[in-house]
């Protein structure tokens, strides 16, 4: 227990601004994983191990010379295809089934992802150095990495074109039709095979995204997947399905949690900490409704 | 029950005498035996109740650490001994091992019992997705909580208590073996006299339709906590025993290990039949055999088989081997077909 936070304010603005920047990016990934949740009702544990493949795409980049930046633009194309791949593999096969059963089909994806990724690119932890310099503010008593504001921007700006994506193109009428009712959508000529693909696709995208902003920002490695999935699924609870400000307003929060419990429990003490929170929040959660289901009695 | 007699007396005389004509598997069928347990227990509470968890791994890990905690603790200092790590400056007497072992044994069994009725009021009226996740996100945080906590050894790990030396060299086997044996025949007859029982229809009452349940007059969460418990109490003998035989234990690596142990009993319990009594028992003495086969010939590639393995029993076998046999033959399991029905049904397909 350490309470250095407390006595000194600069430490509390350095923690807020820290977590504000994290949690956006986490808001980006539950944005992801409240879509796919909406439209096919799946909940996936693998969108964690998706994070970190994007991370991997951008390290790559940055081993071979280019600036890891470009990560944001070529890790989402790759990874539609890779989230395609796995919906035509595995996730169409149990859409319609019990929710347990999709569930534990994630749980097999992630287990093979974190392990080829430990194959394939070692298990030691890495980083891409982006060389963005840092910012200083209030006297100096605050120091924020240039990457991370730039992550933050980044994330901002892939969530408003997918907002406006989703509201004026075609495709994204279509998905918005299916969440509200895939069945009527499908009478109504929609092929919703096609929209659960390209749902699919757009989700992993949106991880491909985060996680080469992940790569650049923070460090990666091929079995912090879950804790990634376990974040998204919290914001998305909190905040409720297809609620945007509530996801990103959530994501904050979270990211805020964190970095508090990070200065004042300690750094081995933040990934479990995080679980905790989420089993605290559902626990809160089934004492609201089962108020709510006497007060109907 | 008859005839079955004669099959459980065959069971039980060959797992007397497989450590003999098998001497030198007797470490993997202690670990197959254990395997049984969990998967037998988590069928309790995943099968018939139809709460799909993936937190018993946090009542095994309970068991596991406060087992050996408790072995060390009866009679030197806990601290001096999880630091002094691998070089052991105090040994157990036989005397005191056994004493350490049974009484471990019996608060591994209770206090997960009594952890799983403390949180089970508040995590079992979660439903479906939300509960599954909560009890993955339980079983990751005990992990990691644990690994962080000095006294039991923190990152370094926890040297369990050596076998002592009482003359024979298979001594140690033999005593596991029996141990995890024995467990498994209690487990076993525990279980089987749930079946016939109000309790197991209440069970599969709150699996089917836990609303209507309730409004028939059945108080599902009392059952629900009492399912839960059973189930908690078997996991944590089951970690204890693991805990001595693999002599060595991890947070994250050996006791709240959520990436094998904890998706193993779920995929056992499937790959035999949920909800049946004999297909955990199958499911994971077939997948035992797998298992091995692939950690031998796939070295390094047996996680990426685990993953693959998974995906596979999940979407194409998700009814598990009791629930292919119940379907091809099912005269045997009592149902009576009708002719004409089952032609129907098989010209609609």
């Amino acid at each position: 227990m350490d309470f250095m936070v407390f006595q000194y304010p600069m430490i509390s603005v350095q923690a807020c601004l820290d977590g504000v920047l994290l949690g956006i990016l986490f808001a980006l990934i539950a944005y992801g994983m409240a879509l796919q949740w909406g439209v096919m009702n799946i909940i996936n544990i693998a969108q964690g191990d998706l994070v970190i493949l994007g991370g991997y795409i951008a390290y790559f980049m940055y081993l071979y010379g280019i600036h890891p930046a470009w990560g944001v633009i070529v890790a989402p194309v790759i990874m539609y295809f890779v989230g395609i791949a796995i919906y035509k593999l595995v996730i169409n096969k149990v859409v319609d089934r019990d929710l347990f059963i999709s569930i534990l089909a994630t749980f097999g994806i992630s287990i093979l992802f974190m392990q080829l990724m430990n194959f394939a690119f070692g298990a030691d932890v890495v980083l891409a150095n982006s060389d963005y310099g840092t910012t200083m503010l209030f006297n100096n008593n605050v120091v924020l990495p240039n990457s991370k504001i730039f992550s933050a921007f980044i994330s901002i700006l892939f969530a408003i074109c997918l907002v406006i994506y989703m509201k004026k193109s075609k495709l994204g009428r279509a998905i918005r039709a299916t969440a509200q009712n895939a069945r009527a959508a499908k009478i109504l000529g929609v092929d919703t095979e096609k929209v659960y693909a390209a749902t699919f696709g757009i989700n992993a995208a949106l991880c491909g995204v985060a996680g080469a902003l992940i790569s650049i920002t923070f460090t990666i490695h091929p079995y912090m997947g879950l804790p990634y999935t376990i974040r998204s699924f919290m914001i998305v609870i909190v905040a409720g399905l297809g609620n945007l400000p509530g996801v990103a307003m959530s994501g904050m929060g979270l990211g805020v949690f964190e970095e508090f419990a990070d200065y004042i429990l300690g750094t081995e003490f933040r990934i479990g900490s995080v679980f905790l929170l989420l089993v605290l929040i559902l626990v809160y959660r089934r004492f609201k409704l089962s108020r709510k289901r006497e007060y109907l009695k | 029950m008859k005839d079955n007699l004669i099959l459980y007396i065959g069971i039980l005389i060959f797992g007397i005498a497989a450590p003999f004509i098998f001497p030198a598997f007797k470490v993997q069928l202690s670990i197959l035996c254990v395997l049984i347990v969990l998967a037998t227990t988590w069928n309790i509470q995943g099968g018939e109740m139809g709460y799909n968890s993936f937190g018993n791994i946090l009542f095994y890990g309970l068991g596991m650490y406060l087992c050996a905690s408790v072995q060390v603790g009866m009679f030197f200092p806990l601290a001096e001994w999880t630091e002094s790590g691998g070089e052991k400056t105090f040994v157990h007497t036989p005397t005191q091992f056994f004493q350490g072992m049974a009484v471990g044994l019996l608060v591994a069994a209770v206090v997960p019992t009594i952890v799983a009725g403390v949180i089970g009021y508040s995590i079992l009226g979660l439903r479906g997705h939300y509960f599954a996740i909560c009890t993955l996100g339980l079983g990751v945080a005990a992990g990691e909580i644990s690994g962080g906590i000095e006294i039991i050894g923190a990152g370094q790990g926890f040297t369990t208590p050596p076998f002592p030396d009482v003359g024979s060299l298979d001594s140690r086997g033999e005593f596991f073996y029996f141990l995890s044996f024995f467990t498994l025949v209690f487990t076993f007859i525990a279980v089987r006299s749930i079946y016939p029982t109000r309790f197991k229809l209440i069970l599969n009452a709150i699996r089917d339709n836990e609303d209507k349940a309730e409004a028939m007059g059945i108080e599902t969460m009392k059952y629900k906590i009492i399912g839960w418990m059973i189930s908690a109490f078997f996991c944590g003998l089951a970690g204890g025993i693991m805990g001595g035989l693999v002599g060595y234990i991890d947070s994250t690596d050996v006791a709240f290990d959520g990436r094998e142990m904890g998706v193993f009993m779920v995929l056992m319990a499937i790959l035999g039949g949920k909800g049946t009594l004999w297909g955990p028992i199958i499911g994971a003495t077939v997948f035992h055999i797998f298992k091995e086969g692939f950690w031998t010939f796939f070295l390094g590639w047996q996680y990426v088989a685990l993953g693959v393995l998974i995906v596979v029993i999940v979407i194409y076998f998700p009814e598990g081997i009791m629930g292919w046999l119940r379907e091809k033959y099912p005269d045997r399991f009592g149902e009576v077909v009708d002719e004409k029905d089952r032609k129907a049904q098989v010209e609609l397909k």
